[in-house]
C-alpha cells in the first residue's frame, strides 16, 4: 500500500516538471516559423559568405583571398569606384531629395498631391535598376528621346555620343534618380517632426527667416539629413541591377566584380573571391549602416521632449 | 489716441471658411494687468491670441499697443513673449541657450556679458538656476514651461502671450504653476494675456477675465464680478456650478421652491423660466414639508457636497460648510432653502 | 498684412520651382519611355511595340511567376511576420530588439551579398522543392522584412496593443480569435502598406534570381532588351505604371491615422 501511494506520488510529480517545462517552451514555439527563415536564409548565407572568404587559390583555406581583394589594384578599384559612385549620389540625392521633400511638407497633408507624390516615390525607390536603365536609355541613350530632340535643335551636342551613360557619370544620374524618392521617405518625416511652435517662439523672440533656419531649423535637421545621407550611401553602394543592365564598362563597381566572379572563371579558380569582396562590402555597409542607427537615437531622443 | 490702455484690439474679424473664429471682438487691456481669455474650445480665444502675436492674419480689425498701431507689423517686430500649451522649447538648446535666444538676435545690442547675466537671472527668477544646462528632453514638462516662460520674459516683452500654458501639464503641476506663473507676472510688471479653457485657472490669477463664445467677447470683468453677476446665461453656466431649479418670473423676481428671489439683468423677464442656483447658496432643514430627498452625500474634508432629488425628479447639488453640523442621511427627506442672493434666470 | 503675404508668395514661389525641376528629372525619362516605345513609321506613332508584348512567350510567363511571387510573399508576410511580431510583442517582448535586427540585417547585407552566400542553399532547394522560381519566394521573404517590419511595427505601437488583448482575453476571446479579430483590424494599415511595398520590392527585384538564373519578370526584361528595346521599355512601364496605380489606391498612409491617433490621446490627458 505504501510504495504504491509513494508511486503515484512521484508520477505526479514527475508530471507536473514536464508540465511545467512545457509551459516555458510553449511561448517560444510561436517564432519558430520566422526563426527557421531568418536562419536558413539569412543568417547562414551570411556565415557561408564570412567563411568563404577564407577560401583559398588551391581550395585550401588561409587569408589568401582576402589579402587580394585587399590589395589587388583591379579590386581595390572597383571599391574606390563604388564608393565615388554612392558618395556622388548620395549627395546629389540628399540635397535634391531635401529640398523636394521641404517643397511637399509645406503642402496639404492629407491632399492628393502629396499621396500620389510618395506613391510614386515608393516606386521608384523600389523598383528596381533594369526598368530605370531602360527608362534612361529611352532618354538619354542613341536613339533616346531627349538625345534625338537636342540632335535636332543643336546639331552636334553633348548629348549626342550617348556612351557617357555608360561611364562612371551615367551611372550618377541614373543613381540620383532613384536616390531622390529614397530621400523623400527618409528624410520626409524629420521636416514634419519640425514644430510649428519653434518657428513661432523663434518669430515672436525677434528672429528673422534666416535665424530660424541658421539656428534652429537646420541644426535640428542635421543629424536627419545625415542620417538620410548614410541610408542612400549605402543604398547605392549595395545596388547591383542598374549597372548590369547597364553593362558598365567604364564603371567596374564592386557589385558587377562579385557577380563576374561568382559566373566566371574566378569562380572555378578561386572560389573564395566572390565572398572576400562580399565581405568587404558587409564591412564598408556596416560601418555606414551604425552611423546611420547612432544619428537616429540621438534625433528621438530630442522628439521625445 | 489715449496711451491709457497698453493693448487695443479692435473689431477683430476672422474667419476660417464658413467659421467665424472672431467675430467683431474687441477688448482693452491696462498696463500690467493680467487678462484671461476663457471659453471652451473653437470660441477664438487661441485665435484672438495670435491675432495679437502677429501668427495669425485677420480680414478686419486693429491692433493697437502702447498708442502704436501694429496690425501691419510682422511677428519678429512686435516685441512680445509666447509660452505655447507644448513643444515651446527648442529641443536641440540647452535651457541657458534657449532663454538666450531672444538676446542673441543682432536688432537688440545686447552685449555677450549683459546676455548672460539677464539670461541667468531669469533662471533665477523661476527657480531653475540649478539646471541651466539641462536639455528640454532632461526637463520634466512643468519645467519646461517655467524655462518658456523666462525666455519669453528675456526680450522684455510689451505684451506676454500664454496659450495654455499649463493644459499639457499633470493636475499637481498644473496648481503649483499657476500660482509661480501669477506671482512672477506681478513681480515683473508686464501686461500679460493668458487664454485657458479652465475656468478655475482663470478666475484663481487674472485681473479680470473675459468668457467668449463663438468669437465674441461675451463678458469681461473681475472674477468676482463674473461669478456673482453673469450678463448671460452662457456666462452663468461656464463659469462656476449651477443648478438650474424651475420657477416662475414675474416683476423682477423669480418664485423658485416656494421663495422669490431677485434676477439678474439680461435674465428672462417673465413667464416660466430656470433659475441657476449656486450650490454654495443651498441651505438643508428638516421640517414638516420636505421638498427633496438626499441622494448621494460626499464627505470632502471642509465641505460636504449633496446630491438632492427634488419632488418633480429634477437633481441639485448642494455644497455645505462642514461646519453646521449636519447629521443627514441617504434617503432622508429635508427641505432646500436658497439663500436670496440675485441669480441668473435663463430660458427653459 | 502687405508683408506677411509677399513672404508667403516669396516662398510658394520655391516651392514650385524646385518640385518643377525635381518632377522633371523624375518624369522626364518615364515619358521618354512612352515616347520610346510608341515609335512608328517616322512622324507617326504606333503601339506595335506594347501589342508585340504578348506574342513573347517567355515574357508573359516570367510576368505571372512574378505576380505569383508577389502573392506568396504577401502570404508569408500576413501569416508568418505579423502573427510572429504580434506574439512576441505580447509574449516575448525581452525578443522584440533581437527581432528588430534581424528584420533589418538584410538593409546592411545586401542582395548582391546574400546572392553569393545563398548558391549552396538554393542547390539543395532545388533537390527538394523543384526549380520553379516559386521557390524564390523564401528569400523575397527576407529581402521584404526591413520595410513590412517597418510598418507593421509602427501600427503596433500606434494602438495600445497590451489593452486590447487583455480587454478581448477577459472576455473570453482564445488567442487565435485574438489576434485575427482584435488586433489584426486595428493594424490593418501598417500590414497593407507592408505588403503593397512587398508587391513593388518583388516585382523590382532583379540581383537574386539573375545571379540565381530563375527567369522572373525583371531577367526577362533585361534579356529582351538586347533583342527588342522598344517593347521591354513597354513592359516596363506598364509594370511601374501598375505598381504605381497599386501605391496610390490602397491606404498606405500610415502617418495620418497614427497621428489622429496620437492627437485624440493628447486629448484625452488634457481633459483629465
Amino acid at each position: 500500500m505504501q510504495t504504491l501511494q509513494n508511486k503515484s506520488k512521484v508520477i505526479s510529480l514527475k508530471k507536473f516538471e514536464t508540465n511545467n517545462l512545457f509551459k516555458k517552451i510553449f511561448p517560444y514555439l510561436g517564432v519558430v516559423p520566422f526563426a527557421l527563415l531568418a536562419i536558413i536564409f539569412l543568417i547562414w548565407p551570411t556565415l557561408v559568405v564570412v567563411y568563404g572568404s577564407f577560401q583559398n587559390l588551391e581550395g585550401g583555406y588561409g587569408f589568401g583571398s582576402l589579402i587580394e581583394v585587399a590589395t589587388n589594384e583591379k579590386y581595390l578599384n572597383g571599391f574606390k569606384v563604388s564608393i565615388q559612385l554612392a558618395s556622388y549620389s548620395a549627395i546629389a540625392g540628399s540635397i535634391l531629395g531635401g529640398l523636394f521633400s521641404w517643397a511637399i511638407a509645406r503642402g496639404n497633408r492629407e491632399g492628393y498631391f502629396r499621396r500620389l507624390v510618395l506613391a510614386a516615390s515608393g516606386v521608384f525607390a523600389q523598383f528596381g535598376g533594369v526598368m530605370l536603365t531602360f527608362a534612361f536609355l529611352a532618354t538619354f541613350g542613341f536613339n533616346g528621346m531627349l538625345t534625338i530632340l537636342a540632335n535636332s535643335f543643336f546639331g552636334e551636342n553633348i548629348l549626342t555620343d550617348a556612351s557617357w551613360l555608360y561611364s562612371l557619370l551615367g551611372l550618377v544620374v541614373v543613381y540620383t534618380f532613384f536616390q531622390i524618392p529614397l530621400m523623400l521617405i527618409v528624410f520626409l518625416p524629420a521636416i514634419e517632426n519640425l514644430k510649428p511652435e519653434w518657428r513661432e517662439a523663434s518669430e515672436s523672440l525677434g528672429g528673422s527667416n534666416i535665424n530660424y533656419w541658421f539656428r534652429i531649423g537646420a541644426p535640428i535637421l542635421a543629424p536627419s539629413f545625415i542620417g538620410a545621407l548614410l541610408l542612400l550611401f549605402a543604398n547605392a553602394f549595395s545596388a547591383y541591377a542598374t549597372a548590369a543592365a547597364l553593362i558598365s564598362q567604364g564603371a567596374p563597381i564592386v557589385p558587377l566584380q562579385i557577380s563576374f566572379a561568382i559566373s566566371g572563371e574566378v569562380s572555378r579558380t578561386n572560389p573564395g573571391i566572390s565572398k572576400a569582396l562580399a565581405v568587404g562590402m558587409i564591412l564598408i555597409i556596416v560601418l555606414v549602416m551604425f552611423g546611420y542607427f547612432k544619428l537616429q537615437s540621438k534625433v528621438s531622443k530630442w522628439v521625445k521632449s | 489716441m489715449s496711451e491709457e490702455f497698453e493693448v487695443k484690439l479692435i473689431e477683430l474679424s476672422k474667419s476660417f471658411g464658413e467659421v467665424k473664429a472672431l467675430n467683431n471682438f474687441s477688448l482693452e487691456m491696462v498696463k500690467g494687468e493680467l487678462v484671461a481669455l476663457l471659453g471652451p474650445s473653437g470660441c477664438g480665444k487661441t485665435t484672438a491670441l495670435r491675432a495679437l502675436a502677429g501668427l495669425q492674419q485677420l480680414d478686419s480689425g486693429k491692433i493697437i499697443v502702447h498708442g502704436k498701431d501694429i496690425t501691419d507689423l510682422p511677428t519678429n517686430k512686435r516685441n512680445m513673449g509666447m509660452v505655447f500649451q507644448s513643444y515651446s522649447l527648442f529641443p536641440h538648446m540647452s535651457a541657458l541657450e534657449n532663454v538666450e535666444y531672444g538676446l542673441k538676435m543682432r536688432f537688440r545690442k545686447v552685449s555677450n556679458a549683459e546676455r548672460q547675466k539677464k539670461s541667468k537671472e531669469l533662471l533665477d527668477l523661476v527657480d531653475l538656476s540649478s539646471h541651466m544646462n539641462h536639455f528640454p528632453h532632461q526637463l520634466s514638462g512643468g519645467q519646461q514651461q517655467r524655462i518658456a516662460l523666462a525666455r519669453a520674459l528675456a526680450i522684455s516683452p510689451n505684451v506676454l502671450l500664454l496659450d495654455e500654458p499649463l493644459s499639457a501639464l499633470d493636475a499637481k503641476v498644473r496648481s503649483q504653476l499657476r500660482d509661480e506663473i501669477r506671482r512672477i507676472q506681478l513681480e515683473v510688471g508686464t501686461t500679460t494675456l493668458f487664454v485657458t479653457h479652465d475656468q478655475e485657472e482663470a478666475l484663481g490669477i487674472a485681473d479680470r477675465v473675459g468668457v467668449m463664445k463663438k468669437g465674441v467677447l461675451e463678458q469681461i470683468a473681475t472674477p468676482a464680478e463674473l461669478y456673482d453677476k453673469p450678463k448671460t446665461s452662457f456666462v452663468a453656466e461656464f463659469v462656476g456650478l449651477t443648478n438650474p431649479i424651475e420657477g416662475e418670473v414675474k416683476n423682477g423676481k423669480i418664485n423658485v421652491l416656494g421663495q422669490d428671489i431677485q434676477v439678474l439683468p439680461g435674465s428672462v423677464s417673465a413667464g416660466k423660466a430656470k433659475a441657476l442656483i449656486r450650490p454654495e447658496a443651498i441651505n438643508l432643514t428638516k421640517d414638516s414639508n420636505p421638498n427633496a430627498q438626499i441622494l448621494t452625500i460626499s464627505f470632502l474634508g471642509s465641505m460636504l457636497r449633496v446630491m438632492l432629488k427634488l419632488n418633480d425628479r429634477t437633481q441639485v447639488t448642494a455644497q455645505l460648510s462642514n461646519f453646521d453640523n449636519i447629521n443627514y442621511r441617504i434617503g432622508d427627506k429635508v427641505t432646500l432653502k436658497i439663500n436670496p442672493v440675485p441669480v441668473f434666470a435663463k430660458e427653459l | 498684412m502687405g508683408q506677411i503675404m509677399s513672404k508667403l508668395s516669396k516662398t510658394d514661389v520655391w516651392r514650385w520651382i524646385i518640385i518643377s525641376f525635381v518632377g522633371a528629372y523624375l518624369l522626364i525619362p518615364i515619358f521618354a519611355m512612352l515616347e520610346f516605345s510608341t515609335r512608328g513609321a517616322p512622324g507617326e506613332r504606333s503601339a506595335e511595340a506594347w501589342v508585340a508584348i504578348p506574342t513573347f512567350p517567355k515574357l508573359l510567363s516570367s510576368i505571372f511567376s512574378s505576380l505569383q511571387l508577389a502573392v506568396v510573399v504577401i502570404f508569408a508576410v500576413v501569416f508568418i511576420l505579423v502573427p510572429t511580431m504580434i506574439w512576441i510583442h505580447l509574449r516575448l517582448p525581452h525578443l522584440r530588439r533581437i527581432m528588430e535586427l534581424i528584420c533589418l540585417l538584410p538593409l546592411t547585407i545586401p542582395a548582391i551579398v546574400i546572392v553569393v552566400g545563398i548558391a549552396p542553399t538554393y542547390r539543395a532547394i532545388y533537390q527538394i522543392f523543384g526549380s520553379s522560381p516559386l521557390t524564390l519566394s523564401f528569400v523575397y521573404f527576407i529581402l521584404v522584412l526591413p520595410y513590412s517590419y517597418r510598418s507593421i511595427s509602427a501600427s503596433l505601437f500606434s494602438i495600445d496593443t497590451h489593452t486590447l488583448s487583455e480587454a478581448s482575453r477577459s472576455l473570453g476571446a482564445s488567442t487565435i480569435r485574438m489576434i485575427s479579430g482584435i488586433i489584426v483590424p486595428n493594424i490593418k494599415v501598417g500590414i497593407m502598406s507592408g505588403a503593397v511595398i512587398s508587391i513593388a520590392l518583388v516585382l523590382g527585384e532583379f540581383t537574386i534570381s539573375n545571379l540565381l538564373n530563375f527567369e522572373t519578370m525583371q531577367v526577362v526584361i533585361n534579356l529582351l532588351g538586347k533583342r527588342d528595346a522598344a517593347t521591354s521599355v513597354a513592359v516596363s512601364l506598364a509594370a511601374l505604371v501598375f505598381a504605381f496605380i497599386l501605391l496610390a489606391i490602397l491606404p498606405t498612409s500610415n502617418r495620418s491615422r497614427s497621428s489622429k491617433l496620437k492627437s485624440n490621446k493628447k486629448t484625452e490627458v488634457m481633459y483629465k
